[in-house]
């Protein structure tokens, strides 16, 4: 939709039907994601809040001790979000109209089947493994933070207190300790006591959470979220309690995050091959311009000289012609003068 | 108008010296820790906010008034207004700085800033709108110092590699305006990433577009506004064809100005119709943003009509700072103040005062080069030596006038 709408202003179908291929992303394929990957199904209505997932985050991956310890469910009282020293944090939400008590969700990585923060790195420093985890690589990472801009579930985290080497912080889906052998299900799965969280292949998830939204349709509101949200996630959740209640967006749409600058990308090639073209057009129209005005000036010039001195040679010739009559005129005159002086002077000499 | 006195000043105790000063001391202690204490130590930023001042105003800001760098050079020697000629040294100057201080402040807000270079010689994510803004200011800033760097050459006297670049103008114009045109639109275009965190009534499909079509206005309002500065504080240096074309560089640039910024209009209206974003407008933040588009765009569209057509210099001069102003409103507004408009009051940012004098310290260093450059450069004057091969190739003067003898 984006797309269509950034090419529409572009002006042109033909334009649009040129680009259809090569931003193939907003085209008619849809990428699915991994054949197999895993992923976990969180259920809301079975999370008692007990914090156990965080403890068995936060032991996994070697982050540092709370300040708090994991038992303390006064934490609750506030709502948290992920940092770079925890990667998954339990909210409680009170006073949920049609809900007889709290209900708690878990938040951490979605790990969406087209990342926006991958999409958005400018080092790809981030993978969608085809395991279903999005992991992230320190090696190359600039520490620009647009993956946190990106991300519409405010996942990723960073360092601001380190001085050389930031590192942005999320969960990985314990995607290192699974490959490696360490863990065979993420760290909060294991520790989870009440079987809030499931941890399989996506598939098999979105079975799972079907069955149990038929099997119960009073317990459960019939919407599996991540099955769809922002063109789909490996986390999965469904909940008795509409998703906003819980702190969840809605308004996320289904588009994955790519395609949502894809449209943008599309023009870069088109403004670099049409650009030139058209600005040494312009140029090139100009100097003509200038060329021609040029030329037509000097034509006009000479036209004017060749005129200017026509008119000079007639009022030349006018006055040449007119002081010839002058001339004429005048040496009529001096002869007659002298004509009449002779016969006068004859006369004096013989009246003397 | 008149030449400011600046001779006969021995003291260095003057009130701009005393806050440059002031400023410089600041920048320097944020420097200091900002690389021992981190980012932390120094900025208001978090998970919530990883974006904050240095990137609304230093970034986002320093790009799009330093457009005037691409848009005089292209009016000049693209569309044939030779007449604007002199005004191209002084905007491609500041372009430059511009993109240089861009490059600096970026030093200080990314976490490993010897990386910078990565995308381009270790690791690419072109599918990244920032990967297209960075290798975009990067081949721009060397165009730039490519375009600059004959006034350093004319001002040592060395001649060769001067004409050979010189004769590459139209070239570089020409890749400068299509680097501008991509990394000006991307700028936007970064934000397409995040529709549920900017509010509706400045995320747009057409955001690159605002950001391209904004920016020329900015350009054109800046080389006004810049040059009403230079013309207080540098007339010494000035030769008369540069006086005597400023006026009409003024008056030519207001024009162009009122029609981008009516098209911008244009364009804003068009993008609020096409989400049908209208029922925002009785919110907050329609008040905020009908004070944008109405006070920072199409009032200074008007102002700027009136002012050519009644030939008021002063009035367009004013409201080139109104631009100004407006352009960086809506950088702060797209990048800060609509965007995480959903997040809980406590959770959203406002800088720290270190992080605005880091910003005061950058444009400050910019400010000083600029008028040391301009002090002992050809920037407002032409070089005696180059005077007539720098009007062979591209742009053909009428016979100058020499300084002494063009009273002003």
């Amino acid at each position: 939709m984006l797309r269509r709408t950034f090419l529409g202003l572009l002006g042109a179908g033909g334009i649009s039907a040129v680009l259809g291929k090569a931003a193939h992303a907003a085209g008619n394929k849809h990428f699915e994601g991994y054949p197999g990957s895993f992923g976990v199904l969180f259920d809301a209505t079975r999370c008692i809040g007990c914090r156990r997932c965080e403890a068995g985050c936060n032991k996994v991956n070697n982050l540092p001790p709370p300040p708090e310890p994991f038992d303390d469910l006064s934490v609750l009282n506030t709502k948290r979000r992920t940092h770079a020293w925890t990667y998954t944090v339990v909210n409680r939400y009170d006073n949920i109209p049609g809900a007889k008590g709290p209900v708690f969700r878990k938040n951490q990585c979605q790990h969406c089947l087209e990342p926006a923060c991958a999409s958005a790195c400018f080092v790809k420093a981030f993978t969608k493994t085809p395991q279903g985890g999005v992991i992230w690589d320190g090696s190359v990472c600039v520490g620009c933070r647009y993956c946190m801009i990106a991300c519409p579930f405010d996942i990723p985290t960073f360092e601001y207190d380190q001085v050389l080497a930031p590192r942005i912080m999320k969960c990985t889906l314990c995607n290192p300790q699974i490959t490696s052998g360490q863990l065979t299900v993420p760290g909060c799965v294991g520790a989870c006591p009440v079987e809030a969280l499931v941890y399989g292949k996506r598939s098999d998830l979105i079975n799972i959470a079907r069955s149990r939204i038929s099997a119960f349709p009073n317990l459960y509101l019939n919407h599996i979220y991540g099955e769809h949200e922002m063109g789909g996630t490996n986390w999965l959740y469904v909940s008795g309690v509409p998703f906003r209640n819980i702190g969840m967006r809605e308004d996320l749409g289904v588009t994955p995050a790519p395609e949502l600058t894809s449209g943008a990308l599309a023009a870069v090639p088109l403004v670099a091959g049409l650009w030139p073209v058209l600005l040494l057009g312009i140029y090139a129209v100009n100097k003509r311009k200038d060329q021609v005005a040029d030329q037509e000036k000097q034509e006009a010039v000479a036209r004017a000289i060749a005129r200017a001195q026509a008119e000079a040679k007639d009022t030349l010739d006018k006055a040449l012609a007119k002081a010839d009559e002058n001339t004429k005129k005048a040496i009529e005159r001096e002869v007659k003068k002298a004509l009449e002086e002779a016969a006068k002077a004859p006369a004096e000499e013989e009246g003397e | 108008m008149s030449a400011e006195v600046t001779t006969g000043k021995k003291t260095l105790i003057t009130p701009f010296n005393v806050v440059v000063g002031i400023i410089l001391f600041l920048g320097l202690i944020v420097t200091y820790l900002r690389f021992t204490k981190g980012l932390a130590g120094v900025t208001n930023l978090s998970d919530n906010n990883p974006w904050g001042l240095w990137i609304s105003f230093d970034l986002l800001c320093g790009v799009a008034l330093a457009a005037g760098g691409y848009t005089t050079s292209a009016a000049c020697y693209v569309f044939g207004l030779k007449r604007y000629h002199t005004a191209v040294r002084p905007a491609i100057l500041t372009a430059f700085l511009g993109y240089s201080l861009v490059v600096l402040a970026l030093h200080y807000d990314v976490g490993r800033p010897w990386r910078l270079p990565y995308p381009f010689f270790v690791q690419s994510g072109p599918t990244s709108v920032l990967f297209e803004v960075g290798l975009c200011v990067f081949l721009y800033l060397i165009t730039l110092f490519i375009e600059w760097v004959p006034a350093a050459l004319e001002w040592l006297g060395i001649k060769k590699p001067r004409d050979v670049i010189i004769r590459m103008t139209l070239a570089l114009t020409i890749f400068g305006v299509v680097l501008s045109t991509m990394h000006q639109s991307s700028l936007g275009a970064l934000y397409l990433i995040a529709p549920s965190k900017l509010h509706p009534l400045w995320y747009s499909a057409y955001l690159p577009i605002f950001f391209f079509v904004s920016s020329i206005a900015a350009g054109l309002s800046m080389v006004i506004f810049e040059g009403t500065l230079s013309h207080h504080y540098l007339h010494d240096k000035m030769d008369a064809t540069y006086r005597s074309e400023h006026d009409g560089v003024v008056l030519g640039f207001a024009k162009a100005a009122a029609v981008v910024l009516m098209g911008y209009f244009c364009i804003k209206i068009v993008g609020l119709a096409l989400d049908n974003n209208w029922s925002y407008l009785f919110t907050g933040y329609g008040a905020w943003y009908l004070l944008e588009i109405l006070g920072f765009v199409l009032l200074p569209a008007i102002l700027y009509a009136i002012g050519v057509r009644e030939r008021k210099l002063n009035l367009i001069k004013w409201t080139s700072v109104l631009t100004v102003l407006g352009i960086v409103l809506n950088r702060f507004n797209v990048s800060l103040v609509a965007f995480n408009w959903q997040l809980a009051p406590v959770d959203r940012y406002f800088p720290s005062w270190m992080e605005i004098a880091l910003s005061l310290f950058i444009v400050t260093v910019g400010l000083l080069i600029f008028r040391f450059i301009s002090t002992y450069m050809p920037i407002f004057y032409e070089e005696e030596k180059f005077r007539e091969h720098a009007s062979v190739e591209l742009h053909e003067h009428p016979v100058k006038p020499h300084p002494q003898t063009f009273g002003h």
